[in-house]
């Protein structure tokens, strides 16, 4: 009998413990737990980003100084994940949006990377924000057609970085009798068979994303700024005759490259250190080659490293932007507003943008700010057509991109530039809107 | 009710992990096959019944190919490797060298590291620079004069690479499988054996091996599952790159980047079909093993 008893106490207990699991579980998920509850009369504002790195993580605070200043009754709450490009950052994001509890405000790349969330259902239409703030007289008109989605907008763009940037080492290329930067693939390609005949790797590469960002360049420089964007219509046509030019282009360039880095920093730093002389990079390795050591290789400008449009692309800014939208449901959602209206600001920008390594989205930044580099991103910026970046989310959504990593990835074994057309088309067929 | 005295606080006891399994393993699996058979490749639709479709789709795909033949050559390099290598260190233990137990923990420890942390380490050991670029390993094969290659990044062999950190890990507990195994034999057989004129390599020819059969067996098994499920490793060393491209990294992929819930059951269905491959026939053996004894 005694043994019966024990039985089925611990049966009982089990089952209530399981019970407790359950209705844990279902706790967590009620407002009454978040986080603007507490803090003594202070609404916090939960803001979510990926940025932690060095430039990055002090651009933050800096607009987190201004956002606090201003809104006294506000405190911020920072709620960044580490990792580059925000891989951790939107899976954490992914499920906290499909718990229902999503963050006050939260960073993604401006354009078709939202897309996702604009479809099912995550965020609230920024028109009227665009509107109060007359937002759309600031920002590049070309800027604001491309992060239009049906007419609506549902980010605040913070900074633009630009992608076609050519990265090379100015002694490499003298020993090389390169006499300056190619302005043209086909100057490209020579350059590129000088550096080999002495020795140098030509081009450096990282892992497979950055070749995916090699790809993005030559298919700018090859195809011209128009007929680019036009890749991204709904009914492009991957499968013409350009696109293969461009292609057999990007597949000439692909034999010059060395062995495959393990990220695109150590390919970057083999053109600083005079191992390679060329690399195809995005202005975030201006911060690294220029910052002094632990955030940078504490390298001198214009002779340690130089810089130029990628080749073919001189005159269009392959631009990506980091935004910030208001999620559906957030809790504070006045913050967020306020945090917004900080992040479009002219001063939220400025203060941010020179720390971080990227030139503000608004055209009336006070252009002292930008040195070096950052003085020449702005002023093309300011002239140049607009291209809408592959891999950093602009021009292409993310099951999209997934589709295209895959085609090059697969390309990277088989060298079959007819197989990735094919790729890339069925890529264009089955996500494009 | 007698009976039912002798029967039912017993099933008591076990029902609520009955009722666990039931719905986070089983359930689960039942939900994941579910998906598999729908058209739900994206976030937001319904997805309809489409039966075995995406089974016989997912064929079509050239990278469902490439990281097929990943896991099979991965699984081919890891098990035997580990196996060799196990039975090699348990045999060398077993003829009683001094310091037997220091031995033995220090080849049993990588087993307590994660894949995580040891596909950190040996992503930098298997670094692909040569020449003056060399690190790791490289830089070593370069110090004795051994040809440097390209590792993982191998186009032909990188999945043999990859298996390297994982034989690594585990051959020290398949020694400890093995060792029990040698162990076990009685030295009344050895004994035996060699008042039979048998030599030390017969003794182990025909006595020894044979009583091993069994843990060979099982070893087979626990590295056959762990090496078709692996992902962690290979995200640890390279990311989520074509190049060392298994089902498991494909599945993550389809689910988190292409937003294709249906795609990633189905690969998850297939690797557990593939898994169920080892593990059911073992099942089956050991079931009828037990009820012979």
């Amino acid at each position: 009998m005694r043994r019966w008893l024990a039985a089925v106490s611990i049966t009982m207990a089990s089952v209530l413990a399981l019970a407790a699991c359950g209705g844990g579980g279902g706790g967590a998920g009620q407002p009454a737990q978040s986080p603007a509850a507490s803090g003594g009369g202070k609404q916090q504002v939960e803001v979510f980003s990926w940025w932690t790195g060095p430039g990055e993580a002090d651009g933050l605070q800096a607009m987190r100084k201004i956002f606090e200043e201003k809104n006294p009754n506000y405190t911020f709450f920072d709620a960044a994940v580490a990792g580059g490009s925000g891989d951790k950052a939107k899976a954490l994001l992914q499920s906290k949006l499909q718990a229902g509890t999503p963050p006050d405000t939260f960073q993604g790349h401006a354009g078709a990377e939202l897309q996702g969330y604009i479809k099912a259902g995550n965020l609230e239409d920024l028109t009227p924000l665009y509107d109060e703030l007359k937002l759309k007289d600031v920002f590049p008109a070309q800027l604001i057609e491309q992060i239009s989605v049906d007419g609506k907008i549902y980010s605040v763009p913070v900074n633009i970085h630009r992608s076609n940037v050519l990265w090379f080492n100015p002694s490499v290329l003298k020993d090389a009798g390169v006499a300056a930067a190619p302005k043209t693939i086909e100057e490209f390609i020579a350059a590129l068979e000088k550096v080999k005949a002495k020795g140098k790797i030509p081009l450096s590469i990282g892992s497979e994303w950055t070749v995916t960002h090699l790809m993005e360049s030559v298919l700018l420089g090859t195809l011209g700024a128009d007929a680019y964007n036009a890749l991204f219509k709904p009914g492009a046509d991957w499968t013409g005759p350009q696109v293969t030019t461009a292609l057999q282009n990007f597949a000439k360039i692909m034999e010059y490259v060395g062995d495959p880095q393990d990220d695109w920093q150590p390919a970057a730093k083999q053109v600083a250190d005079g191992d390679a002389a060329f690399n195809i990079m995005g202005d975030w390795a201006y911060g690294y080659f220029h910052n002094p050591p632990e955030g940078g290789l504490g390298k001198t400008s214009k002779q340690d490293f130089d810089w130029a449009p990628s080749p073919g692309t001189e005159g269009t800014y392959l631009w990506l932007s980091d935004s910030f939208t208001l999620p559906k449901g957030a809790k504070n959602r006045d913050g967020a507003m306020a945090w917004l209206k900080v992040a479009a600001s002219k001063e939220g920008q400025d203060a941010f943008n020179p720390l971080k390594g990227s030139i503000p989205a608004r055209k009336d930044a006070d252009q002292a700010l930008y040195t070096d580099y950052l003085a020449d991103a702005l002023k093309d910026w300011s002239s140049d057509k607009l291209a809408g970046s592959i891999q950093h989310g602009v021009a292409v959504n993310q099951p999209w991109l997934a589709a295209i990593n895959e085609a090059v990835g697969l390309y990277i074994g088989s060298k079959d530039v007819k197989a990735l057309q094919q790729g890339l088309a069925d890529a264009a067929t089955a996500n494009a809107q | 009710m007698r009976r039912a005295r002798t029967w039912l606080p017993g099933l008591l006891l076990v029902t609520p992990s009955i009722v666990l399994i039931g719905v986070f393993v089983y359930g689960m699996l039942g939900w994941n096959f579910r998906v598999a058979m729908t058209d739900q490749h994206d976030a937001v639709s319904e997805g309809r019944f489409v039966g075995l479709e995406n089974f016989v789709e997912i064929w079509d795909l050239p990278r469902w190919h490439l990281s097929v033949n990943h896991a099979i050559m991965f699984t081919i390099v890891f098990v035997l490797g580990a196996l060799v290598l196990g039975w090699l260190l348990a045999f060398l233990m077993e003829k009683g060298i001094r310091g037997e137990g220091t031995f033995r923990a220090i080849y049993l420890f990588p087993m307590a590291i994660s894949f995580v942390a040891t596909g950190i380490v040996w992503r930098w050991l298997m670094n692909s620079g040569t020449g003056e670029r060399a690190v790791g390993l490289n830089r070593l094969f370069d110090w004795i004069g051994l040809p440097q290659w390209q590792w993982f990044r191998d186009p032909d062999w990188g999945m043999a690479a990859m298996a390297i950190p994982a034989v690594w890990q585990m051959s020290g507990y398949v020694m400890a499988l093995f060792l029990a195994g040698f162990r076990g034999v009685p030295e009344e057989l050895r004994e035996a054996a060699r008042v039979d004129g048998c030599g030390e390599w017969g003794v182990y020819r025909h006595v020894v091996l044979p009583l091993l059969r069994p843990v060979t067996l099982s070893a087979l098994i626990i590295l056959g599952h762990i090496s078709l499920k692996v992902f962690d490793l290979i995200v640890a060393v390279s990311g989520k790159q074509i190049i060392t491209d298994v089902p498991a990294v494909f599945m993550w992929v389809a689910v988190f980047d292409s937003n294709d819930p249906a795609k990633g059951a189905t690969i998850a269905s297939y690797i557990v079909l593939s898994v169920a491959v080892f593990v059911i026939p073992y099942l089956i053996w050991s079931v009828r093993k037990e009820r012979r004894s």
